[in-house]
């Protein structure tokens, strides 16, 4: 495999039959192809492998659900705690090597206290289990290049006389600083364990986690929705005992041929209802574009509450209406899941003039308590002055009108025309300068009844002689529809 | 998808059931004009469906009037305005300003905005499944066909279990088979030529299908001061028709 570093087709990877002829990794193409007259050489994808590794990490998810990526070729799992489940670090590690294998992967894996060093482990001594705070013990053994620092200093390093990293263990810290720098420094204590660096999981942490797998791989939907249930009764039973509720949870399904998919549902208020939290992710999984295709079937499935928030405890006098704040949380919720939470809207107020800004629709699942109040622009007693159905953005329409400023006669709206029998108005409303670059015509607003009783919202933008000198007509528009 | 036969018949028995245990007990909320309700017998019946149909052109005729039943049919509590994409599009869509300018408290909204007539059916119906709701208006243009005599019979048995009253807004629609209980036609009216001042919304609504009474056209006029519809405040002499003539349900 080849690919353009510095300026020159070198090799990225290469088979064994051409390391065995001598070849290596880094050795332009024009040098390979030297030693080795008829070599196959293949031009890299670098994005299809990223995306490959990205795919092997999800499928290592099934391991721990703490898993880093280490490009180009490389994985980092955090396996604290969960050794136990597969029989002993032993048996994880070749499990997760045969599975690989099986797949027609090469690969190499260790076992180590820090993440520097099980990489180091892994790439010089295939199959190492570091014994607990014994990593130093094996990584000065091995050559300085398991340090994975730069070329430059790795160069630098050998150039010293510096071979093992026992050998530069040995030196004064100081010594170490001051000729290589202090980065170097920190990489050998990670090596070594004395410093800790964690890994940075793809996914963050969930605070809850239950999932169960399967000896047989499930398939049915009834029992990939009953396994979602018990696995929320699970849940629901941890978030009891600490007083919290979820308000983000996921789902991830482990196929059997390495595949991992991933659900996640939305609340707006923090729940622990094992019967809540199975319906949501039946409404999600039913409604999904691309269906949950369970191939050979499911080898494990896990549910995380990904966010959680204290369960406030209502006192006793406002049960009726709490209950029904939460009959109505979960019907926000139900539709939320179904058909996204885009379409499941509240109104809240925005403090301007603008009609078309004056309110806003905002998510029902993410809505918080509102600091603005609705404050109605007509006095008590009159009609309305805002209509109840609105056009954003405002339609067109060609009006006559005997003078210019004044309001219209007849006017032509999606082809139909309409006498006007009775106007109201003008309503002035000036474009709040300091919200546009551009200072925006003032609208005179004009509420119309036409011959046939319909009512209607219309502006004329701009005020003729004043704002708009040069521009032979002012444009009119309809915005809303009144009774 | 086409309901097996079986489904059919069992849900108009459980309908049918239905009706004869609520009948009596459902509550009735008045519109606030009186010759209305006295035809209603007290009011519009929670628990029930009710279908509105706006004469092309007044379409927000038809909202309004929509609107202030919901209003008054959930008391305190919240309603629900379940809207399709297409029909903001033609109509324009409910805004909050035009809902406060009538008096309702736009908090008391949850408007769910959807793209395919089937959805507005599912979320409907879903909606109904729940008494925290009041009130439930469901907009549909023209005369879809998954909208026929079964789904509207769905969503009468689905109000009646919870209580919740159900209005369709048909929007540019002929009027067909319906298992509604009332059926009402409602347009705008010019207001009286000797009228002053840009009066309240005037609505002509008639009722031309009731389950449980007679028919009649009113002319009423929404006050978004009292949350009602009243008789409109000038007398017109020439507009007042109260037809009741004996039709019975289709």
């Amino acid at each position: 495999m080849v690919a353009k570093r510095d300026h020159a087709l070198r090799i990225t990877a290469l088979d064994r039959q051409a390391t065995a002829h001598g070849l290596s990794s880094g050795m332009t193409v024009a040098d390979a192809r030297a030693i080795v007259p008829n070599l196959e050489v293949v031009q890299a994808n670098e994005a299809a492998d990223f995306r490959l590794l990205e795919r092997i990490a999800d499928w290592c998810g099934g391991f721990t659900p703490f898993v880093a990526l280490d490009p180009p070729r490389a994985l980092l799992l955090d396996i604290t705690g969960a050794a136990h489940l597969f029989g002993g670090e032993a048996a994880l590690l070749d499990q997760i090597r045969a599975e690989l294998a099986r797949r027609g992967f090469t690969v190499r894996g260790a076992i180590a206290g820090t993440a520097a060093a099980a990489r180091a482990l892994a790439r010089y001594q295939n199959g190492a289990i570091a014994p607990p705070e014994q990593d130093a013990e094996l990584i000065t053994r091995l050559p300085v290049e398991a340090l994975f620092l730069d070329p430059a200093t790795t160069h630098a390093l050998r150039r010293a006389g510096l071979k093992t990293i026992g050998q530069v263990a040995a030196r004064s810290r100081t010594e170490l600083t001051a000729r290589f720098g202090s980065r170097m420094v920190f990489m050998l204590d990670h090596a070594l364990g004395r410093a800790e660096l964690p890994i940075t999981p793809r996914l963050p942490a969930p605070d809850y986690r239950a999932e169960k797998r399967f000896a047989e791989p499930v398939i049915s939907r009834e029992g990939i929705l009953a396994t979602l249930a018990a696995l929320a009764r699970s849940l629901a039973a941890m978030m009891e005992r600490q007083g919290v509720g979820a308000r983000a949870l996921e789902a991830f399904f482990f196929r059997s041929d390495g595949a991992v998919r991933r659900i996640a549902i939305a609340t707006a208020a923090p729940t622990r209802e094992a019967g809540i939290i199975a319906r949501l992710f039946r409404e999600k999984i039913d409604a999904l574009a691309d269906p949950l295709d369970p191939g050979f079937g499911f080898d494990m499935i896990r549910l995380c509450a990904s966010r959680t928030e204290r369960i406030e405890t209502c006192p006793s006098d406002f049960e009726t209406e709490a209950e029904r704040q939460r009959e109505i949380h979960f019907l926000i919720d139900r539709l939320s899941a179904r058909f996204g939470s885009g379409r499941v809207l509240l109104f809240q107020p925005n403090n301007t003039h603008i009609p078309e800004a004056a309110f806003v629709l905002v998510p029902a699942q993410f809505a918080k308590p509102m600091q603005e109040a609705w404050v109605a622009v007509r006095n008590r007693g009159e009609a309305p002055r805002r209509p109840l159905r609105f056009f954003a953005p405002p339609e067109p329409v060609e009006v006559m009108a005997e003078t210019p400023e004044g309001p219209p006669r007849q006017f032509r709206w999606r082809s139909a025309l309409h006498t006007v029998c009775r106007v109201e108005g003008p309503e002035r409303i000036a474009m709040e300068w300091w919200r546009y670059e551009t200072p925006r015509p003032t609208r005179d607003y004009f509420r119309i009844e036409d011959e046939q009783g319909r009512r209607f919202w219309l502006y004329r933008e701009g005020i003729p002689g004043r704002e708009t000198p040069e521009a032979p007509a002012c444009r009119w528009f309809l915005q809303g529809l009144f009774a | 998808m086409k309901p097996a036969v079986g489904i059919r018949a069992k849900i108009l028995a459980s309908l049918a059931k239905a009706e004869l245990e609520t009948a009596a007990k459902r509550e009735r909320t008045p519109l606030g004009h009186r010759a209305a309700d006295a035809c209603l017998g007290g009011g519009l019946g929670s628990g029930a469906l009710h279908e509105i149909f706006a004469h092309p052109g007044h379409e927000a005729a038809g909202s309004v009037f929509a609107a202030g039943l919901a209003f008054r049919a959930s008391a305190e509590k919240h309603f629900l305005w379940i809207g399709q994409d297409c029909a903001a599009r033609a109509f324009g869509e409910p805004a909050a300003t035009g809902l406060l300018e009538l008096g309702i408290k736009p908090a008391r909204m949850l408007f769910v905005r959807l793209a395919h007539v089937a959805d507005v059916l599912r979320a409907a119906n879903d909606a109904l499944s729940s008494a925290a709701l009041g009130a439930v208006v469901i907009e549909i243009p023209k005369n879809p066909k998954v909208l026929d005599l079964v789904a509207s019979k769905r969503l009468a048995l689905a109000a009646a279990r919870s209580g919740v009253a159900a209005f369709l807004l048909r929007l540019q629609a002929n009027p067909e088979p319906s298992a509604a209980e009332t059926r009402w036609q409602v347009r705008g009216l010019r207001l009286p030529a000797d009228a002053e001042t840009w009066g309240l919304p005037l609505i002509e609504a008639e009722l031309v299908r009731n389950r449980h009474g007679r028919t009649g056209r009113w002319v009423m006029e929404w006050n978004g001061d009292d949350g009602c519809f009243r008789e409109p405040h000038a007398a017109h002499s020439g507009a007042l028709v109260s037809a009741a003539f004996d039709r019975s349900a289709a």
